[in-house]
């Protein structure tokens, strides 16, 4: 039986695992669903992680490798190209995936770190059509950056997150045309840094208090019609101009991704790595949305030591 | 007088800084020197990917591997345009020995 299940490679993965090993705990285990380690960080390009923790600039693969390369120093296993599909307050994981088939793995710990997912448009309420040329922000980020395709030409981020930002850059740089960012709000979304290397620096337009009222175009997005709002963030009538684009990128914001701990009954306070369960923690994007990682490293590191400290304390009391 | 918002961390301070390069507003040391140097030279790190065979993913991820004039962006990204690597590459492999005569050369960020 392991003494500690981590369920997410990512680097709050990554950390907890490493925490739980300094700590003493010698069976680890990582679940991942992807081919390889590294969460998020591998399709985010750009620079600006680790300036706390590293005290270096780095780019999201080399604040990752870091990590992967501490973990190649200890015995921690790690299950790629494999699912958690259920968790249960017991600690039991139930995953699936090449290494074991389905199995129903016992934990003496489990800590979450799945990280979380992008807003969709069903949930941004946008009256039109839905042709295609509609992306989240951070699904172009992985087309682009790992997959090697281009989402589109012309191009209009709705939102102002910082995924949407760099890819507003990334998109430019590799010859796209970024007409415009659309935040309904009346100030960014994402880190000033953000708004000043990835729009400023390019000349792309930020409309604050302005939003996307309808999306046009049959089988691509032909136009987005951008409108003033109001305080109350209702569309001002008679504000709305025609942008031609055939790329909508959406960057409304991200949500925890706690089906598994959801489903078992398990309550999460965001403020907490300890959940309602005995000796199930949560740390990084799954237990709220932080815009720095080496904050999730720290915390991550923080739920490796609190899951060592409960399985020896209850070594103790058996 | 120029206003430039410090971009070395999250922070983001507001720094006004003077013909003489004399700045207030920053918060920090390196943001003092950020906002001399961006006003009479401004430099920025780029990131991008090339193309890779036989490895996992199909671009494998480079940048400048330090700091480059921001009127060089578009010049160095062009040069990255045919590059073709096999892997496997391991991370910090040149790509692109000198970036248009600065003497920077574009490097891979991971291994693959
Ligand atoms: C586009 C973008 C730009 C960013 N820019 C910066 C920046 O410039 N500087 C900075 O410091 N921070 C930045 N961040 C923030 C930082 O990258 C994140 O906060 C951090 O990566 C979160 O780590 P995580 O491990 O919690 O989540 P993730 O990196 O998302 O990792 C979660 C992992 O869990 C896996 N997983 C999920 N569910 C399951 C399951 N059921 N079974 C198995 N595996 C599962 C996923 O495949 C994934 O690998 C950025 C984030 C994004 C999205
Ligand atoms: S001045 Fe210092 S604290 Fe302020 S943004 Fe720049 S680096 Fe950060």
């Amino acid at each position: 039986m392991h003494e500690l299940i981590v369920i997410g490679g990512g680097p709050a993965g990554l950390a907890a695992a490493y925490g739980a090993w300094r700590d003493g705990l010698r069976k680890i285990l990582i679940i991942e669903r992807d081919k390889e380690l590294g969460g998020i960080l591998n399709q985010c390009i750009h620079t600006g992680f680790g300036l706390e923790y590293f005290k270096e600039e780095l780019t999201g693969p080399e604040y990752a490798g870091r990590f992967i390369k501490l973990l190649q120093t200890t015995q921690i296993e790690t299950a790629l190209d494999t699912m958690a599909l259920k968790i249960t307050r017991s600690r039991e994981v139930h995953a699936s995936g090449k290494q074991f088939g389905y199995a129903v793995l016992p934990a003496k710990s489990v800590i979450l770190a799945m990280g979380c997912r992008e807003r969709a448009l069903g949930s941004l309420g946008i009256p039109g059509t839905r042709p295609a040329g509609i992306f989240t922000a951070g699904t172009a980020q992985r087309y682009i950056n790992i997959e090697g395709f281009m989402p589109g030409k012309r191009v209009v981020i709705l939102g102002s997150g910082d995924v949407g930002l760099i890819m507003a850059r990334r998109m430019t740089l590799e010859g796209a045309e970024v007409l415009a960012c659309v935040e309904i709000m009346p100030k960014p979304g994402g880190l000033l840094r953000n708004v000043v290397q990835c729009l400023h620096d390019f000349n792309i337009p930020l409309y604050l208090s302005h939003t996307i009222t309808e999306i046009r175009g049959s089988k691509r997005v032909e136009q987005a019609v951008v409108s003033k709002v109001d305080e109350k963030r209702q569309a001002v009538k008679g504000t709305g101009f025609a942008v031609d684009c055939d790329t909508i990128l959406l960057s409304a914001g991200l949500i925890p991704e706690i089906e598994l701990p959801t489903a078992a009954g398990i309550k999460i306070d965001p403020k907490n790595i300890e959940t309602s369960a005995p000796g199930v923690f949560i740390c990084g994007n799954a237990l709220r949305v932080h815009d720095i990682v080496d904050n999730v490293t720290t915390e991550a590191l923080r739920a490796g030591s609190a899951a060592a400290a409960f399985v020896l304390s209850e070594k103790i009391h058996d | 007088m120029t206003n430039i918002i410090c971009i070395i961390c999250p922070k983001g301070c507001n720094l006004i800084v003077s013909e003489n390069g004399g700045t207030i507003g920053h918060s920090c040391a390196r943001g003092e020197i950020y906002g001399r140097e961006e006003r009479i030279n401004p430099v920025r790190i780029v990131t991008s990917t090339v193309k890779i065979s036989g490895a996992v993913h199909s671009r494998i991820p480079v940048k400048t591997k330090t700091h480059i004039p921001k009127h060089l962006i578009s010049d160095a990204m062009r040069l990255l345009d045919d590059v073709e690597l096999t892997a496997p590459v391991d991370e910090g492999f040149t790509v692109i020995a000198d970036i248009c005569g600065t003497g920077i050369p574009w490097v891979t960020t991971r291994g693959m």
